[in-house]
């Protein structure tokens, strides 16, 4: 598979201010990454870097094996952009906004307006075409975005935060076009620090952390990586109904001890009344059942639960500032 | 490091857009409704005065232009101060705007460069200029006809549009200013609240700052005299309203022949009062009309540059 985007050494300084730092990136064509990372963490940095928007302090930058900052014509012409919070002309109807951007991409005439009735059909504007950009919601204006950057028909997608500010409806609409985008075959590159929209539709992500990448690969490589890896079943049990005198007595103790008694079990915690958290190994659900119902309890409900990269995130960080007085540890790959 | 692809791509598509913004903005129609009043107005006065006059004048109609009748002042020095106003207008949001509307990423994520967006916008800003001060002349020129029932003839048509390319310039260098301004500020209000204020420094202080300079530059003394008026003349130059002020009136009445400190034995054999020919008047406003576009062409260098060199990120 060859790279649709690739950075080596990549930094970028502000003065004495390093916004990225020595980064290195790949991304494969036809996949979904996820740049991942807080609120000025160096993501629309990178981004900007890689449309050739701002200029590189160092390293070298390839997309669809060109060079931004020498060809950022061609650059543009096949990469399309979703800026953080895009804006629109607000006079102007939806329509009218992307016959101007598709004009300046160097579409003419029927061809045009054919496409704008496409894209806009994609992104379940159509009804809105013709209303000024004014009356549209957030998400609207999201989506139209996104029917901007389809209007080129582009091999690549950058998309910085597009589902932050939605409403959690509108955020699992857009992270189906997403998905959509992907079917296409067009590569997309994602930014957020909403982590489990990323972990929906993405291939692999990187954690950006002070502009570096700290962390990359898959996310379930991710989650092993970080979290020591492992399963996590949430398991609801109720004390059997029976004589009171066997009632009061703490049943728990005995379901948890036949639950810590499967193999490849790391540890079981409780939470709250009657549930406990199984880490183990492996999936651990088929062997639990049989545990609860020989302690006497009664099983009601078993969930498994797969690290989401809240998770990893927040196990990264806390090790960061555990080992904040040690010398910085880089895992980017 | 050369780019590839030429700079120019999508001009034609900004231009296009800028322009149907401002020909169907609300501000613009505003300021030309005001500048319509005030040239009625100074035109309505101006031809009862020509009326009253009989004296034979071969110009009469340019000195519709010119005349004045207190209290209203003459049309041209209603344009001296409401064209930068028109242009300020055009141009204070040029780029700012798009930063805070935040559709500058999303522009220059098109296959342009940033130089079309900044022509674009600086030549949508030019046509509108010349379409408001095409109609407004045309306006004066049928409000004269009707008022003064005499038809400009060929010469006076042509010191007429003369004018017209003046102010055209002279509006130039203000839009140039606003979108430097523009591009240096991030707020709106700063861009415009700065360009106005050098336009009040221009159309209002300069004229007595150029003496108190000149003063202090070379003190009183009676053979200094000449020198200090020279000085005093070059530093008021260096205002675009003085240029178009001078350039105006050199054009609009053939009779004027030179501007500042004239000693007796330059006008030797000079037909005092008698009319220049249009190539000789248009001799006398070049320097004033190069100087005009040189100050245009550095203002929008300058924003330019700025713009060129500036980060897209809020």
């Amino acid at each position: 598979m060859s790279a649709a985007i690739e950075a080596r050494g990549l930094t970028k300084r502000y003065g004495s201010f390093v916004a990225v730092e020595a980064l290195d990136l790949r991304i494969d064509e036809g996949t979904v990454f996820g740049v991942l990372g807080p609120n000025g963490s160096g993501k629309t940095t990178t981004i900007l870097m890689l449309m050739g928007l701002t200029e590189v302090s160092a390293g070298s930058v390839r997309v669809l094996g060109l060079d931004p900052a020498r060809e950022p014509l061609e650059v543009k012409r096949r990469v399309g952009y979703l800026p953080d919070a895009v804006g629109f002309y607000d006079d102007l109807t939806a329509r009218e906004n992307l016959r101007f951007s598709g004009k300046l991409a160097g579409l003419r005439g029927e061809a045009l307006e054919a496409r704008i009735r496409e894209v806009l059909e994609r992104v379940r504007l159509a009804e809105a075409a013709d209303a000024p950009a004014r009356r549209f919601s957030r998400g609207m204006r999201q989506r139209l975005g996104l029917a901007e950057v389809l209007l080129k028909a582009p091999r690549v997608a950058i998309l910085d935060e597009p589902t932050s500010g939605l409403d959690p409806q509108a955020t699992h609409e857009f992270l189906d076009m997403i998905r959509g985008l992907k079917a296409e075959g067009i590569t997309v590159l994602l930014s957020s620090h909403l982590l489990d929209q990323v972990q929906a539709v993405c291939d692999r992500v990187g954690l950006f952390h002070r502009g570096r990448m700290v962390l990359e690969g898959r996310v379930e490589e991710l989650s092993r990586r970080v979290l020591g890896g492992g399963f996590q079943v949430t398991v609801q049990t109720a004390r059997p109904a029976g004589p009171p005198a066997a009632a009061a007595r703490p049943a728990g103790d005995g379901v948890a001890a036949a639950l810590r008694a499967i193999s490849q079990v790391n540890r079981v915690e409780p939470a709250g009344e009657g549930t406990y958290v199984v880490h183990a190994e492996r999936d651990v659900r088929p062997a639990i059942a049989p545990a609860v119902a020989s302690s006497g309890a009664a099983l009601l409900g078993l969930a498994m639960r797969t690290p989401t990269l809240d998770d990893v995130y927040a196990a990264y960080f806390a090790a960061q500032s555990r080992e904040a007085s040690t010398p910085e540890v880089r895992h980017a790959a | 490091m050369r780019r590839e692809g030429s700079p120019l791509k999508g001009v034609g598509t900004v231009l296009a857009k800028e322009a149907a913004d401002h020909l169907t903005s609300v501000r613009l129609w505003l300021l030309e409704g005001l500048m319509l009043l005030a040239a009625g107005g100074a035109v309505y006065a101006a031809s009862g005065r020509i009326r009253d006059t009989v004296s034979e004048d071969p110009f009469l109609f340019l000195s519709l232009f010119t005349v004045a009748r207190e209290p209203l002042p003459s049309f041209v020095v209603f344009l001296g101060f409401l064209v930068p106003l028109v242009a300020i207008a055009l141009g204070f949001d040029a780029v700012n705007g798009e930063h805070s509307r935040r559709t500058l990423s999303r522009l220059l994520a098109q296959p342009i460069y940033r130089d079309a967006l900044l022509i674009g916008k600086f030549l949508a800003g030019l046509v509108t200029l010349a379409v408001a001060f095409a109609t407004l002349w045309l306006l004066v020129v049928g409000l004269g006809l009707l008022m003064l029932g005499l038809p400009p003839s060929g010469e006076e048509v042509l010191r007429g549009l003369a004018f017209l390319g003046v102010t055209l310039a002279y509006g130039g260098v203000w839009l140039a200013l606003a979108m430097l301004f523009s591009v240096v500020f991030r707020q709106q209000a700063t861009a415009a609240l700065a360009a106005l204020a050098v336009w009040l420094l221009f159309a209002v202080f300069w004229a007595m700052l150029a003496p108190l300079a000149a003063e202090a530059a070379s003190p009183a003394g009676p053979l200094g005299a000449l020198e200090r008026a020279q000085l005093e003349h070059a530093l008021a130059r260096l205002s675009p309203n003085v240029l178009f002020g001078e350039a105006t009136l050199a054009l609009l009445n053939p009779a004027a022949r030179a501007f500042g400190p004239v000693l007796f034995a330059q006008l030797e054999g000079a037909l005092l009062g008698s009319p220049l020919p249009f190539g000789e008047s248009l001799m006398l406003v070049w320097p004033h009309l190069t100087g005009l576009v040189a100050a245009l062409i550095l203002i929008f260098t300058i924003a330019y540059v700025l713009f060129q060199r500036q980060e897209i990120r809020a």
